[in-house]
């Protein structure tokens, strides 16, 4: 399975990315920048974390606008699957490859702590690795994941088992609806998460519970 | 030349602790009676051209496109 990396400028964890995907599946991942308007054959389309012009206008708004983007949308239609972490879920939710908004965090503070999540939907891509209603444990870093959805969205996103993860045990950070951590779009191709697993995938990280995300995703045996 | 100014809000119902932070501060700056402020965001365009008709459709479709996020936020366009 073949996996690319979005870069932007501003973006500050796609070494973290470039370094998760390589590790986990042998192979390093494809690059493209944001004026590529091709993306390579590929099976996963990651968009990391970061802080993509400099968070101008709306986290992702510039970001979400740029040539490259109009690629990942294309291959999102034919099924490709595409992640997005942190400002990568704030990209996709202004590119409106994912329903909804991130607002400024309800305590306007910057969060930068591990946070516990609850797989709510065990039943994509992504998260087939991990059994329902599983605690796992991941970092966050952000000021903006207040994750916003007007009610009728919100009721479709929840009937729909689109929240795939949740804030649990009282860890929600930013005072995100729902506890809403992560979630897919109406096809299951498209993930977003404020979280970051990508940066606990091994033992020197501290734990490794990220790493089924994408042992999932890429379908690569534990 | 055309001159607007286009103003965007956060939609009733979107809470808005930037604005929440904002009113404290104010009470704590001794101003009493300040009741619920909501913080936005204003751009001041200048368009080539006269066609005031055509500046607020481009203008309008900017804020759709671009400057407002119409998931949370409203816009108003206001030509000079």
């Amino acid at each position: 399975m073949k996996s690319a990396v979005v870069l932007l400028p501003g973006l500050n964890r796609d070494r973290d990315m470039i370094a998760a995907l390589t590790k986990i599946s042998g192979h390093a991942p494809a690059t493209v920048w944001q004026t590529d308007t091709e993306i390579p054959d590929v099976d996963l389309i990651a968009i990391p974390g970061g802080f993509s012009f400099g968070d101008y206008l709306r986290c992702g708004a510039i970001a979400a606008r740029m040539p490259v983007m109009r690629a990942v949308a294309e291959k999102a239609a034919k099924g490709v699957m595409v992640v997005g972490v942190c400002n990568g879920f704030q990209i996709l939710v202004e590119a409106g490859l994912l329903p909804g908004a991130l607002m400024r965090n309800s305590s306007l503070k910057f969060v930068c702590r591990q946070v516990k999540l609850e797989i709510t939907n065990a039943n994509t891509m992504f998260t087939r690795r991990y059994q329902p209603g599983q605690i796992i444990r991941s970092p966050v870093a952000h000021h903006d994941g207040n994750y916003f959805a007007d009610a009728e969205t919100l009721a479709r996103l929840e009937g729909e088992g689109q929240v795939v993860f949740r804030y649990a045990e009282g860890t929600n950070p930013n005072g995100s609806i729902n506890d809403i951590a992560g979630i897919v779009s109406d096809k299951g191709n498209v993930l977003g998460l404020m979280p970051h697993p990508e940066n606990l995938i091994e033992a020197a990280h501290g734990g490794s519970d990220g790493r089924a995300l994408f042992e999932g995703a890429l379908g690569i045996a534990a | 030349m055309i001159k607007a100014r286009i103003t965007v809000t956060l939609k009733n119902g979107v809470l808005d602790p930037q604005g929440k932070a904002i009113e404290h501060a104010l009470s704590g700056l001794g101003f009493d009676g300040v009741g619920q402020v909501r913080q936005g965001k204003v751009f001041d365009v200048e368009l080539a051209g006269t066609d005031k008709a055509k500046a607020e459709a481009d203008l309008k479709a900017m804020c759709d496109k671009l400057l407002a996020n119409t998931v949370i936020e409203n816009y108003a366009v206001e030509i000079g």
